[in-house]
Parts: C-alpha cells; sequence; structure tokens
C-alpha cells in the first residue's frame, strides 16, 4: 500500500531575476526551497499514512542537491525516498519528465501496490501543471487535477473520492485507483518536522536511481527526449509608475489623488 | 537549673529522643526532596565560588535590612525583617543554650555569666518585634487582604504564622520563671532582661516556680522541634532554599535558557518534570506563595490562563506526585503538559508567555520562571511540533528567509535607498548598524532607522550596514522554544560578524539587542552591543548632537520601558535621560514603570501569535498610558511601537497621541 509523492525543489522565484541580456534565470546565490504546491502533496500523503497506514515515498528528479529536499521529505514523515538524477534526465520538458516520474514509480510499484500519486498542482519556476497529468497518462491511471479535498478511500473496491477545486465552484468526483492527484494549496496546512526527525533525516541516505537502474531509452528523456524548449524568458516590459502625493504626511490627499486617478482611466466608477 | 538533667536519665532520653525524631524527619525530608531534584538533568553550571557565596549572603542581609526586598511596594517587608532577624538571633540562642546547654547537662558553665545575661537581654529585645510582626503579617494577609494575594490565602500560611508567634511567648515564659527561681544568680552585675523580669513577677507567691519552668521548658522545645519537623513539608523550606538560590541564581540577564546539545534529546526540551534541570527543580522548593509574580504577570493581569505562580506549584505538584515513579525508573502518571489536574500546565498557559521577566523580577526569593516556559515550549514545538499555527509561516519564514514576514532577502536594504547608507567595512567603519527585521522590512519602523542614521551623521559617528546580508538574530525563535532553528540562525551570524570583524554593533531593536549580547555570549562570542537608546544618550552627552530647545510639539512624553531594554539588561535611565535632555523635563511615568513596568505583550515571540484568550495585553498597557494624558508615547522598541499604535486606534486615541521611538524624538529636535 503505497501513495507517492513527486516533490520538486524549485529556485525561490520571489528571489530570482532575470538576465535581461541572456534571458535565462539568474540562480547563483538564489536558495533552493520546496515547490511550494508539492509540500501540501507531501502533506497529503502523509495524512493518508495516518489515516489508512499508507507507507509514503517521495520522488524527486533533479541535481545531486535535491537530496536536501528529500531530506525535509524525511524528517516530515516519508518512509522511503528516492532521487531521480542523471546527466540524460536533464534538460527535461514535461513530457520526459514525466516519462522519468512515471517509470519510477512503475519501478515502486514493483515491491508495493501504488495507490495513489500526489503532485503539487504546478511548480512555481514551470508553472506548466503538466506533470502530474503526464504522469498518469504514462501509467494509465486516473486523473484527478486540483484537488483541494481527499473526501473517501475505499481501499477495498479501490476508489478514492475527491472534491476538485475549480473557478468558482466545487466538483465532487469518484474515481478508480491507481490515480493520481494534484492538489491546490488550500488542501491542507503542511506539518513541521520535529528535531529528532530532522536529524535522523541528516543521517539517512537517499535512495539514487540513475538511468543505469532506470534504463531508459535516452532519445525519450531529458533534453534528447523533450519536444518543447525554452527560448527565451523575460520580464513583461513595465512602465515604471511616478509616485502621486504624500502619502506619508498627507495620506486623505493621495487618497484623492489614487481615487481620481482609477476614475479617470475608467478602472472604477462611482 | 536544667529540666532535662532535673529528670535524670529520662529527662536526657526525653530530649535527645524527641530532638532526633524531629531532626530524623527534616533529614528524611531533606534527603527525599534531594532526591526528587536530582532527576533533573545537570546544566553544566559551576559550583560557585565562596566570593559568590558570600556575595549572596550579603545580598541578603542588606536586604533584610531594608526591610523591602520582599515587598517592593507593600510592607509586609517590615513584619518579614523582624521575623528574619529574630530567627536568626534564635536560631542561636537554640544551639547554645538549649542543645549544648540543656542537652549536655552543661547548664552551669554555659548560663551562669554575663554573656548569657546580655543574650537573654536580645532575646527579650526581640521577642516582642517577632510577635508584632507575625501579628503584622497575619493582619496584613488575613484583614488587609493585598491583591497580590488573590486565590492564594491558605490555611498554610497562618498555620507557620501561629507557630512564629507561640515561640516567643513560650520562650519569654521560660526566661521568666527562670529569673523568678533566681537564676541566672545574682551578683553578676547585670540587671536581668526587662520584659522577662516584668513576667516574672508574675509568678510571685507560685510555689512550683521550677514546674513553670520545666512546663515552659519543654512546650517551648516541642514547638521548635515540631517547626524543624515541618520545614521540609511548608513553605519554612524557603528559609533555606531561598539562600541556595540567591547562591546559584543566574547572572544577568535573568532567565537565560540553556543551548541544546544536538546530541543529547535530553536537553531538547521539557516534557516530563525530570526533563528539567535540577536548578529549575531546585529553585521552585523555595516559593512562599506572596503572590507577587501573579500581581505582575501582564498574562494573569489580562485573564489569560497564565499564572506564574501557579507554573511554579504546578510544577513542584508534578515532581512530587511523580517523583516516586520515577525514582523506580518507571513512566509517571500524570502528564506535566496539557493535563486537567494540580500539577499539570496547559499549552494555553505555556503560550500565552511574552518572557518579559517581570515575574522573576519581583519573585522575593529568585525563582527563575521563564527558562521553565521556554523549556516546555521548546519541547512542543521540538519534540511534538505542536504550536498555535500561526508560528508555522513564522518558523519557515525565519528559517528560509532569515525574517518573520518571508519577504525576499534582496529587499533588506531598500530602507536606506534615499540615504547614503555604507556597507560594513572592518577598517573603514567603526559601527555595525544592525537593523534588524522591523526596521528593515516594517513600514512604519523603517522611519526609526531612518532616524537613527540622521543621528548618527549628525554626531559624525562612522558606521556601515550590512544590508541585503543582514539576517535575523533569532530572538523570537529562541523565545519559542524553536531552539534549533535558533541555534542555525545564531551561528550563521557569528560566523559572519567573525569573517567581517564585527565586533562593535549599534542595535535598533532591544530584541536584537539583547540576542546579539547575552544570547551570543553563550556561543563564546564577546560583542559590544550597544541599543541606540544607550547610544544615542551617549552622543547627547558627549556634547555631539546639537538639539534646537524647542518644544517640536511633542507635548507630554509618556515613558514605556521595553522589557528586554529594562528589566532584561537593566537599561532604564538611558532613554530617560534622552527624553529629558530633548524636553527639558523627565519623560512622565505610568502607574507601573521601570522594573514593574508592564510588557506591551508582543515579546517572547506572541508579536507573531493571536491574541485571542482574555483582554489584550497591548490595551491594558494604552490604558494605564492615556491615564496620564499623554500627547506622545515614548517607546525604544519595535513590537511596543506596532503595540501601542494598534492599542491607540482600538481606544479611538490615535489622532491625539503619537508614538514615536527615542530616535525620533531626538532626531526631530536636532538643529
Ligand atoms: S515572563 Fe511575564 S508573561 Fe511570562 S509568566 Fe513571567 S510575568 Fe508572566
Ligand atoms: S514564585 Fe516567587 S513571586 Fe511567585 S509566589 Fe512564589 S515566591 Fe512569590
Amino acid at each position: 500500500m503505497l501513495v507517492v509523492a513527486c516533490v520538486k525543489q524549485v529556485p525561490d522565484t520571489t528571489q530570482v531575476m532575470i538576465d535581461p541580456e541572456t534571458g535565462t534565470l539568474i540562480r547563483e546565490g538564489v536558495p533552493f526551497i520546496v515547490n511550494p504546491f508539492d509540500t501540501h502533496a507531501l502533506e497529503e500523503s502523509l495524512r493518508l499514512k495516518d489515516k489508512y497506514g499508507f507507507r509514503v515515498a517521495a520522488i524527486s528528479m533533479g541535481p545531486p542537491n535535491t537530496e536536501v529536499t528529500l531530506k525535509k521529505a524525511l524528517s516530515l514523515g516519508a518512509d522511503e525516498v528516492v532521487l531521480l538524477s542523471d546527466r540524460v534526465f536533464g534538460g527535461a520538458d514535461t513530457l520526459a519528465t514525466s516519462r522519468v516520474l512515471a517509470e519510477a514509480v512503475r519501478r515502486l510499484g514493483e515491491k508495493d501496490e501504488v495507490f495513489m500519486v500526489i503532485c503539487g498542482k504546478q511548480t512555481i519556476d514551470g508553472d506548466t501543471a503538466q506533470v502530474g497529468p503526464g504522469i498518469a497518462s504514462r501509467l494509465g491511471y486516473s486523473q484527478l487535477t486540483l484537488v483541494d479535498q481527499i473526501s473517501d478511500v475505499d481501499l477495498r473496491a479501490k476508489t478514492v473520492v475527491v472534491r476538485r477545486k475549480l473557478e468558482g465552484r466545487h466538483e465532487i468526483v469518484e474515481a478508480r485507483l491507481p490515480a493520481v492527484l494534484t492538489v491546490v494549496r488550500e488542501i491542507n496546512r503542511p506539518r513541521y518536522p520535529t528535531v529528532p526527525m530532522r536529524l535522523m533525516s541528516e543521517e539517512a541516505e537517499v535512495i539514487l536511481w540513475d538511468n543505469k537502474v532506470m534504463q531508459l531509452d535516452e532519445e525519450t528523456i531529458g533534453l534528447r527526449g523533450s519536444p518543447t524548449q525554452v527560448r527565451r524568458i523575460f520580464s513583461p516590459e513595465r512602465v515604471k509608475g511616478e509616485i502621486l502625493g504624500d502619502g506619508l504626511n498627507k495620506p486623505e490627499e493621495a487618497a484623492h489623488i489614487l481615487i481620481d486617478n482609477l476614475l479617470e482611466r475608467d478602472i472604477i466608477s462611482l | 537549673m536544667n529540666p532535662v538533667s532535673d529528670l535524670g536519665a529520662i529527662g536526657y532520653l526525653l530530649f535527645w529522643g524527641l530532638t532526633a525524631v524531629a531532626a530524623g524527619i527534616f533529614l528524611y525530608r531533606g534527603v527525599q526532596l534531594l532526591r526528587y531534584i536530582s532527576l533533573g538533568r545537570g546544566n553544566g553550571q559551576a559550583t560557585p565560588g565562596i566570593r559568590r557565596g558570600l556575595a549572596a549572603i550579603f545580598n541578603i542581609i542588606v536586604q533584610e535590612c531594608q526591610w523591602k526586598n520582599l515587598t517592593h511596594r507593600d510592607r509586609a517587608g517590615v513584619g518579614h525583617a523582624f521575623m528574619f532577624w529574630g530567627f536568626i538571633l534564635f536560631v542561636i540562642y537554640y544551639f547554645l543554650f538549649i542543645v549544648i546547654a540543656s542537652g549536655f547537662g552543661i547548664y552551669e558553665t554555659m548560663e551562669h555569666n554575663s554573656f548569657y545575661v546580655v543574650y537573654a537581654w536580645i532575646t527579650d529585645i526581640i521577642a516582642p518585634f517577632i510577635v508584632i510582626g507575625a501579628v503584622w503579617c497575619i493582619l496584613r494577609r488575613y484583614i488587609g487582604r493585598p491583591k497580590r494575594l488573590e486565590g492564594q490565602l491558605t490555611w498554610e500560611a497562618l498555620i507557620i504564622l501561629i507557630t512564629v508567634l507561640i515561640h516567643p511567648i513560650t520562650h519569654v515564659g521560660k526566661i521568666a520563671a527562670q529569673i523568678a527561681a533566681g537564676s541566672p544568680p545574682a551578683g553578676l552585675s547585670l540587671a536581668t532582661p526587662p520584659l522577662s523580669t516584668a513576667v516574672a513577677n508574675l509568678y510571685d507567691g507560685a510555689t512550683s516556680i521550677e514546674a513553670w519552668h520545666a512546663a515552659w521548658f519543654w512546650s517551648h522545645w516541642v514547638f521548635v522541634l515540631l517547626v524543624l519537623a515541618i520545614i521540609g513539608y511548608t513553605r519554612y523550606l524557603h528559609v533555606i532554599v531561598a539562600i541556595i538560590n540567591d547562591l546559584i541564581r543566574s547572572a544577568p540577564p535573568k532567565g537565560m535558557v540553556s543551548l541544546i546539545d544536538l546530541k543529547n534529546p535530553a536537553t531538547f526540551g521539557v516534557s516530563r518534570v525530570d526533563n528539567f534541570t535540577q536548578r529549575d527543580l531546585l529553585d521552585i522548593q523555595a516559593c512562599v506563595v506572596c503572590g507577587y509574580c501573579q500581581e505582575n504577570c501582564p498574562a494573569n493581569l489580562t485573564e489569560k490562563p497564565l499564572n506564574p505562580l501557579l507554573i511554579v506549584r504546578d510544577v513542584k505538584a508534578n515532581l512530587l506526585s511523580n517523583a516516586p515513579v520515577l525514582l523506580k525508573k518507571q513512566e509517571p502518571s500524570l502528564e506535566l503538559i496539557g493535563g486537567e489536574r494540580e500539577g499539570s500546565i496547559s499549552e494555553d498557559a505555556i503560550w500565552a508567555c511574552t518572557t518579559c521577566g517581570a515575574c522573576m523580577e519581583v519573585c522575593p526569593v529568585y525563582i527563575e520562571h521563564v527558562p521553565k516556559i521556554v523549556e516546555m515550549r521548546r519541547d512542543l514545538v521540538q519534540m511534538r511540533a505542536k504550536f498555535p499555527e500561526e508560528l508555522l509561516n513564522l518558523f519557515e519564514n525565519s528559517e528560509q528567509r532569515s525574517n518573520p514576514w518571508g519577504i525576499a532577502p534582496a529587499d533588506r536594504a531598500k530602507w536606506a535607498a534615499n540615504i547614503d547608507a555604507q556597507p560594513f567595512e572592518a577598517d573603514k567603519t567603526e559601527y555595525l548598524f544592525y537593523v534588524g527585521c522591523a526596521g528593515a522590512f516594517d513600514s512604519r519602523e523603517r522611519h526609526v532607522s531612518l532616524a537613527i542614521t540622521r543621528i548618527l551623521d549628525a554626531a559624525g559617528v562612522s558606521w556601515g550596514i550590512l544590508g541585503r546580508e543582514e539576517k535575523c538574530c533569532g530572538d523570537s525563535l529562541r523565545r519559542l522554544g524553536n531552539e534549533f532553528v535558533y541555534d542555525r540562525m545564531a551561528r550563521e551570524n557569528i560566523a559572519q560578524f567573525q569573517e567581517m570583524g564585527i565586533t562593535k554593533i549599534i542595535t535598533e531593536c532591544p530584541h536584537c539587542f539583547s540576542t546579539l549580547k547575552n544570547d551570543y555570549r553563550q556561543y563564546g562570542m564577546e560583542l559590544d552591543v550597544v541599543h541606540h537608546t544607550e547610544f544615542i544618550n551617549r552622543l547627547l552627552k558627549e556634547g555631539r548632537l546639537k538639539l534646537n530647545g524647542g518644544s517640536n510639539g511633542l507635548g507630554n512624553v509618556v515613558f514605556h520601558d521595553s522589557c528586554y531594554l529594562g528589566r532584561h539588561n537593566e537599561i532604564y535611565q538611558a532613554p530617560r535621560e534622552a527624553v529629558a535632555a530633548v524636553t527639558g523635563k523627565a519623560p512622565t511615568e505610568m502607574e507601573r514603570h521601570h522594573n514593574k513596568a508592564l510588557c506591551c505583550g508582543a515579546g517572547g515571540g506572541r508579536m507573531w501569535m493571536e491574541e485571542s484568550l482574555g483582554k489584550r495585553i497591548n490595551i491594558a498597557r494604552v490604558e494605564e498610558a492615556l491615564k496620564e494624558a499623554p500627547a506622545t508615547i515614548c517607546v525604544s522598541c519595535p513590537y511596543c511601537m506596532v503595540m501601542f499604535e494598534d492599542g491607540l486606534k482600538d481606544k479611538d486615541a490615535d489622532e491625539r497621541v503619537q508614538v514615536l521611538d527615542l530616535a525620533e524624538i531626538v532626531a526631530g529636535a536636532l538643529e
């Protein structure tokens, strides 16, 4: 009985800047964090563990320093973590990434039956929201995106009932297991690691699967297996606003100026 | 005459038998308590040397001479001082003239001399004072009913006071009988003591003076032995433990918590009473339930479920109840945290503390409440990951972005975008201006940062900042029990300071100040840290700032003490002097001020938590301030700033009262 949480280590995008000349991200000195949506995916997996007794495996594809993220998963209570790291995995788009992750899930499933794969709804660096559905397609699992509540898991009938958070409405869906779920932030509040767990995770070994283990056709993964490529990254031009009035000393006057301006531009109406 | 030897062998048997029983009970309890206390862990504190010991004794004597240490405010101290000195003198008397003289039958050698008469004079004079002291205390306690004793008027105190009251009476009865019987013998050229002599006249015509004397002697001694026997079971215990507490109390600042040892999980927090340090388990034994702590605790005053007195009572009750099984290495039955019974402390109480230190400040027997509370928080955070949910963001933000709000560290220098702030460079800059998270990110507090730089520049001080490289000092995390993360942050900061050759630091926030100055010292980092109020006052005194001498629209300035500046670091005068330098007169004091000042409610990490229980502390403090009809409230801490501004808005007084940091007051008065 296994639940697999997919986590990704991403640069803290609030601190990332784009090099205007080369159109690439300046990653130097930017700290890495766990993709915030994935922390909720992991938390939901751990809650399923607490409630139904699943084992939780956390997997991540990325460079060797992704270990830190997986250790964090261990410190929060994941039973097993696997790092998918190999030069040939690099430069992957969402298709190639989902192939690697799906293969990892399949391999985990050889030892222990996989009931659910849980991902964050998207990452904050790529923002595509395609990897979760990609895994579901590759594995032929049910696909439940934008989940904000897991209402019920029926272990015998192997079904799951979830609530999906859509624009302006909710949708309650029942699906066959195994399923891939992508979750939104509202689904839970992540837990905090205890010190003994942190210390344990610092000592723990992270299992590494490279392509020698995974044995994927190099034409289907990494840069070579990626039909899409990022051409350029840029911040949309923004005309810098001007400071009107003296909000610090004359807040009321400044508020009036603001209202007048908004009215003028038809952004608000009276 | 010796009522002991008069009865022959039986007398000695009786005397030593009774004494042995009482001493036996005393020792039994003593050993029992010591075994209980030894359940705690050592805290690596060095044994105090002789100098420290003498200083402690001297301290107690001085305080008892001023008859004030116990009171601070009310006059129970008068009664206590009478009883204290009476007790000391009587203990000497018992030892010399009862145990040695009567117990060993060398009565004549000991008593037929002038020294005895002189001592009889002394006890004769002190006896009525003890009676007065005891009566005074009984009246104050049970008739006067001071507010501090609310809910704490127990029978135990009355019984103790009555034993105190009866002692000197039996003593005088005994001496008087002695005098009536013509002993000590006449011809010692000294008059017999007046009170006893007067009482002796009452025996006139009594036939069996000897019997009277024996009766007084035995009843007196039995009484003394009774007290000896109950010391370990009652608040009498403070006569011993208070002295030890004084001896081993932590050096200022009070209530410093210890570092954790990552190799020793026992140091990660206190969930069971034996996780406390031995020091923690010892000091609570001295509690006399005087109620000063509860009367000064901001949480208790605003109807929160925290009362420092009850923390002490419950830890003690928990120890007494669990120690027997713990000594057998079994699991204790009464939980320390979260239970309902006496001896158990609620999580709400643990989270309500602002670590303001008011309880420790007034505790006459030097009990340290704050470390105990922080240690229990550590257990909740570090071992159970169980804490008010608002704190999750604080913890994650602090760990990942080194500031409480989780703002991008790259924005840390934005406050200084429009001024000429140089980065700190060891050989070029003298002082590091450590701005702190609030000073860098909080829109209101940024003005204080700017005011400080204006003052530094006006005085020609050489200063620099760390800008984007500055990190949070970790204060909130430490007080909230997240020592693990604090420890990392502190070590990072220290490494940075060492690498950059930083030794002299001016801080904007009292919490940074105390953390850098005191907490980092635990890592062996000695920094010359000064809070901006102290530094500004120094500049004023040295004449390096020219003031315009005008009123600057300040009006009546009421001063609020920051806990971490005042109580924790004993800086009370500097900010007041600086206000006086600007306005020409000392700032107005609130009812609670200096070391009794009421906390604003934001310390101890409370800044980052909801305050849903009881009344809000900042409102209570603002109400105190408003009583003094201020036009300006002067603060010296970013937290106080927020709490006062919010409180004034709540009271609809923000239009007529402004809150200014001392730096803003001084900067606004520069020429
Ligand atoms: S430190 Fe302050 S808030 Fe905490 S118990 Fe003591 S007096 Fe109360
Ligand atoms: S803890 Fe100290 S201040 Fe509080 S009641 Fe006990 S002796 Fe008094």
